[in-house]
């Protein structure tokens, strides 16, 4: 496939808003239970519009992938049958539910919702965060599920897909919210920073899965079984057009073997080792820079790890374009 | 229920592009507005075509053989392309089976196309909506056509009879029987999409000849009376036994 940059940034931003987001209300719900010095609202509203910038701006460079942004509203017609469409109603509501949590945060409404001896008690701003944790979710896997529903792109058609989407989310955003939290406590700071460094190693060894997974794929398609001549040896002479079409501008990177390959090493090592090291070095002595960094370099990672994904998926129509 | 269908004869095809050239000029004519052509008459033109002729090679030199292959969808009875569009902009017909998409609804993001096994389906980059063959659905309805008309462009345009219309659910159509008859295949079974298209495999022509063909039986001697002579250097009867 030829990778959308569009798509690229939706899928990276929305998952660091979505980790960023889950990061906060890791928070309130520890110091809920009193495992965490409470934080101040500020600390939850900034951290809510910092989670919903992002989602904004992935929302914003997704439209750059519509012939028709006009008509987007559209989009959420098909829920029944369409992830896509499963995702376009998923991401409005989660960013409306992060919006109610910083509001709530910021105006300081905060009331118990319900509480009894067998229940511990329950604040607004904690429901609200456990209903936005569940759309969340909904969100990461209808992200992943658009990739991994196409069967015949089989690098994509694996369980691994939605749990790479999930994980890569969560550790950038956990990542940014180490960052962040070094302004308001370092208790947080360190919550935060232990959970990026798990997920970071966690997203290592689902992803490193997939990597070897892909490695060995047998595609199932052949020019044998597109033309249907049983044959070993089939060329293509003409593709029917010389001056290229959509078919091969949209599903061929053209890229050399080597450029793909360098971008693989590349997003393994900025994403993985340098963000782990920079960011257990930023936590030793709670430096900000470093955890900034440690985001910074795993943000500019996850691009290339994105590129790779959508390179690395050969579609079975590229079959029927081998040669001009 | 109906499915209308093309089936494509391999064994005929001559790779001509008339189909090509007579789809294009259809389509782009039509009520839905043209087809992008980019540069058509320069360095490197590029469109959008709903159907396309492409050619591959068999066999290794000198036994090889040239297979001409019209692409065109393949209309799927359990076409991939339309659940997952988000809009619902591609349907597929309950009356007659054909995959359409409505244009006033595609919003162009390009799902349908990743979801095409085949690849038979082309955005528009000027009207930037997702565009496919219609099966010439604005023609083959078109009670104004005389009947035999009533086809889609590159049925018509067919110099060979390599395409075959009509409706692959009627055992008894003309498409149908060569399907059955002659061996009619779909293409990427493996991924279980159905398509209503099927393709008719390359046939050679070979006359087959069996040895007593080319010898004859019967005795021609005997047929013309001659009986057979002694060998003059054969053993005599008279040399064998003596009275």
């Amino acid at each position: 496939m030829n990778p959308a940059f569009s798509v690229i940034f939706l899928t990276t931003l929305i998952g660091t808003g979505q980790g960023l987001f889950l990061a906060l209300i890791t928070a309130e719900a520890f110091s809920h239970m009193g495992a965490l010095p409470v934080q101040d609202n500020a600390f939850y509203s900034t951290g809510s519009i910092v989670s919903l910038g992002l989602l904004v701006a992935g929302l914003t460079a997704s439209f750059f992938h519509l012939g028709h942004p006009e008509r987007a509203w559209r989009s959420a017609a098909m829920w029944r049958t369409s992830w896509l469409s499963r995702e376009v109603i998923a991401l409005p509501a989660f960013m409306g539910i992060v919006f109610v949590y910083g509001l709530l945060h910021y105006l300081n409404w905060n009331p118990t919702v319900f509480g009894t001896a067998a229940l511990p008690e329950t604040s607004l701003t904690l429901l609200v965060g456990i209903i936005g944790i569940v759309l969340c979710f909904a969100l990461f896997i209808c992200t992943g599920m658009i990739y991994a529903c196409l069967k015949f792109l089989q690098e994509w058609h694996t369980p691994l897909t939605p749990i790479n989407y999930t994980l890569f989310g969560m550790s950038s955003g956990f990542m940014l919210a180490t960052a962040y939290a070094t302004q308001y406590s370092a208790e947080v700071t360190g919550l935060f920073g232990t959970w990026a460094i798990i997920l970071t190693v966690l997203a290592l060894i689902t992803r490193g899965a997939s990597l070897m997974r892909n490695k060995r794929i047998k595609h199932r398609s052949t020019l044998s079984t597109a033309i249907g001549v049983r044959h070993s040896n089939i060329q293509q002479k003409s593709q029917g057009t010389m001056g290229g079409s959509y078919n091969t501008r949209e599903f061929f990177h053209g890229k050399a073997a080597v450029f793909i390959k360098s971008v693989k090493w590349i997003f393994l090592i900025l994403v993985f080792p340098i963000p782990l090291l920079l960011m257990s070095m930023g936590l030793s002595d709670n430096t900000a820079i470093l955890l900034i960094l440690a985001f910074a370099i795993q943000y500019v990672g996850l691009l290339a790890e994105r590129w790779f994904f959508f390179a690395q998926a050969n579609h079975p129509q590229n079959l029927y374009y081998q040669t001009i | 229920m109906t499915q209308l269908a093309l089936v494509i004869d391999l064994n005929v095809c001559v790779g001509c592009h008339a189909c090509v050239t007579s789809c294009k000029q259809w389509n782009t004519s039509g009520a839905s507005g043209s087809l992008m052509d980019d540069n058509p008459y320069g360095k490197d033109p590029t469109g959008t075509f709903f159907n396309r002729v492409q050619t591959f090679e068999v066999g290794t030199f000198p036994n090889t053989e040239t297979i001409h292959f019209p692409k065109s969808c393949l209309h799927c009875e359990d076409p991939p392309c339309v659940p997952v569009c988000p809009t619902g902009a591609s349907y597929k017909r309950e009356e007659d089976g054909i995959v359409l998409v409505d244009y006033d609804k595609c919003i162009g993001c390009g799902y349908c196309a990743w979801a095409c096994p085949y690849g038979m389906r082309e955005l528009d980059e000027d009207q930037k909506v997702m565009k496919k063959c219609t099966l010439c659905v604005d023609r083959i309805y078109d009670e104004a056509l005389p009947e035999s008309e009533r086809k889609p462009a590159c049925v018509l345009a067919c110099p060979t009879s390599a395409r075959l219309f009509g409706d692959v659910h009627d055992p008894e159509s003309e498409a149908s029987l060569a399907i059955t008859e002659r061996g009619g295949y779909p293409l990427m079974p493996e991924w279980g999409t159905q398509p209503a298209n099927h393709y008719l495999p390359r046939r050679k022509t070979e006359i087959k000849v069996h040895e007593d063909e080319l010898t004859r039986v019967d005795n021609p001697l005997k047929k013309d009376g001659h009986l057979p002579k002694t060998d003059p250097n054969e053993p005599f009867l008279e040399d064998n036994t003596s009275w």
